[in-house]
């Protein structure tokens, strides 16, 4: 597989082309709400992301997330991919989903070795050959910067 | 190879050749053993060898801080400095004291806007009146403008409480001069506008615009980055008041740039950044200035740098800029027929008439980063993203393009492989089923 193939996996270009979560959608009452809108200022891509999140005696859980949003395959398919992902997880699983995500997109093409890791991240593991390209590092987190921005604006996350 | 030839007005296959010869970048590989296709010039171009041995030259030979000093180095080094400075303004058609050495483009037009900003707050006395900006003053740019000649003005408004006011573009790319006497009118006090687009490739009426800005005693300042490496500039024929371009553009170093100014203006204008070397005579309560151009040249300036682009200037000009412009027009013509690709969309002229080799294009269903790293991965170097000009890209409903631009040293055949992987594009995505 080339490099291009690598970083295009059809899981990513299949997400790309349809997306989990697009469309902003509205929040129940007595749920915390919060919207993030994050920018790449290199190429103008955007997205506006509304986290849903449910607090109950058992914790705090993201029960949905939503987003709008413009750019290139890989910033739209992580974006999905972590719409998925996140979904249904307490506050401390996002958090460290978002850890090793960005552990992932240090890792210079090479991948996580831990299948703790691997198996954690899922559908995820994909983006592997982008961490390989620092220029479109950026587009696959531009998401995740919205989701823990806009859990810090719903009041769930401590800024 | 005279059939070759043919199809290279300008430049000769074995000129050519040479001319590659001269720049060691181009001979390396990308990605995994591809020979480099590099379309990105417009936003930096390579250097020929003269350029790097220059620098090299200066400082192994020629070091020395300069304007200072007696000893033989500083005089050498003042020497070079200075050479390079004439270079420059004979390269534009300007006179050497109408040359000031600023780290690049952008620091240029900011030390114009800044002089206004310092003429409006009191600074450089009786002569400076011309500067002077009141609430109500207009400043004119084009809705085409880089980043560079727009929010400086944009900045200036807000110190001074001048207006900005703008020209728009054409749905194929060109400043609308329709509202003309609307845009430019006895309210107006700067125009400021890109001589080619870094975006459309477009050559702007530059004319027009200067007729048009005198007529109203306006001042003209030309963001002429993309023109001077690819055509033939002659300011003082242009007839503008002030001109701004960047040396890495133009085959030479990074790090320097110039600004021109009508003579006259120069000698008028209020410093901006003060310090050490743009001085007459100081004391604990006050300065007399420099004249131009050291009056706007403080502090040590990257003299080696200065050297580079004034031997990039001696390079262009024995190649000749008829002929570099000829080649610029040949490469924009074979450029501009990636609009006959399924789903490939010019954006600016569809035509090679008035335009530099300068492309920007969206593939339908593909975003330009996806686009730009299908070409990275055969070794074509493209730009993509917004190049620094957001209100053009939103004047076309588009949130970013790739760019495909050329130079002295690119062939038809670069622009041939660049159109052949471009026809893939779509495929690989899915994007033409």
């Amino acid at each position: 597989m080339s490099s291009l193939e690598q970083m295009y996996q059809q899981v990513i270009l299949d997400h790309a082309k349809h997306p989990v979560g697009r469309g902003l959608a509205d929040v129940p009452d007595g749920h915390l709400a919060g919207e993030s809108h994050q920018v790449n200022p290199t190429c103008g891509d955007e997205v506006t992301l509304r986290v849903d999140v449910q607090v109950d005696a058992e914790g705090s859980r993201v029960a949905g997330v939503s987003w709008e949003g413009q750019g290139c395959s890989i910033s739209q398919a992580s974006t999905s991919v972590m719409t998925e992902l996140v979904t249904g997880r307490d506050l401390g699983e996002v958090a460290r989903l978002d850890a090793v995500f960005h552990d992932l997109m240090s890792s210079r093409g090479k991948g996580l070795t831990s299948d703790e890791a691997l198996d954690a991240l899922g559908d995820a593991t994909a983006f592997t050959g982008v961490s390989r390209y620092p220029a479109r590092i950026k587009c696959a987190l531009l998401g995740w910067a919205a989701l823990k921005d806009s859990l810090v604006r719903s009041g769930a996350l401590a800024g | 190879m005279t059939t070759t030839d043919a199809v290279r007005p300008g430049l000769s296959a074995s000129e050519l050749a040479a001319v590659r010869a001269d720049f060691p970048l181009l001979g390396r590989t990308v990605r995994g053993g591809r020979p480099l296709v590099y379309l990105d010039s417009a936003a930096t171009s390579q250097k020929p060898n003269v350029v790097l041995e220059a620098e090299v030259d200066f400082y192994e030979q020629r070091n020395a801080a300069v304007h200072r000093g007696a000893h033989q180095l500083a005089e050498e080094a003042t020497e070079a400095y200075e050479l390079a400075r004439e270079a420059v303004a004979a390269f534009v058609g300007a006179d050497t004291d109408e040359i000031v050495w600023t780290p690049g483009a952008t620091a240029a037009i900011n030390l114009v806007a800044y002089a206004f900003g310092n003429a409006t707050a009191g600074r450089g006395g009786a002569a400076a009146e011309r500067f002077r900006l009141a609430p109500g003053d207009e400043i004119v740019v084009t809705e085409a403008e880089h980043h560079a000649n727009l929010v400086p003005w944009q900045e200036l408004c807000a110190r001074t409480g001048a207006v900005l006011r703008w020209f728009g573009v054409t749905d194929e790319g060109r400043i609308d001069l329709s509202d003309l006497d609307e845009v430019i009118t006895d309210r107006t006090r700067i125009v400021a506008f890109g001589h080619v687009s870094n975006v459309t490739g477009a050559v702007a009426p530059v004319a027009e615009l200067v007729a048009a800005a005198r007529r109203v005693g306006a001042c003209t300042v030309l963001d002429a980055c993309q023109s001077v490496p690819n055509l033939p500039v002659d300011l003082h024929a242009l007839g503008v008041d002030f001109a701004a371009f960047s040396g890495h553009k133009m085959l030479g170093p990074t790090g320097v740039g110039a600004l021109y100014g009508r003579r006259e203006l120069l000698e008028a204008m209020p410093p901006v950044t003060t310090g050490g070397s743009m001085v007459e005579v100081v004391t604990m309560e006050t300065t007399t200035y420099a004249p131009p151009p050291q009056r706007f040249e403080a502090g040590t300036q990257p003299v080696a740098q200065a050297v580079g682009m004034g031997v990039a200037a001696q390079w262009l000009d024995e190649l000749g800029m008829e002929a570099v412009a000829a080649h610029e027009r040949a490469l924009a013509a074979e450029l501009v027929k990636i609009a006959e690709i399924p789903g490939v969309r010019v954006v600016g002229p569809a035509d090679a008439v008035d335009r530099l080799a300068v492309v920007s294009f969206v593939v339908d269903g593909v975003h330009a980063h996806d686009v730009g790293q299908v070409l990275d991965d055969r070794g074509i170097a493209v730009r993509v993203g917004h190049h620094c000009a957001q209100p053009l890209h939103r004047r076309f409903g588009v949130a970013a393009t790739a760019r495909a631009s050329a130079s002295v040293y690119t062939t038809v055949e670069e622009i041939a492989a660049f159109r052949e992987a471009l026809g893939g594009v779509r495929a690989f995505f899915g994007a033409d089923r």
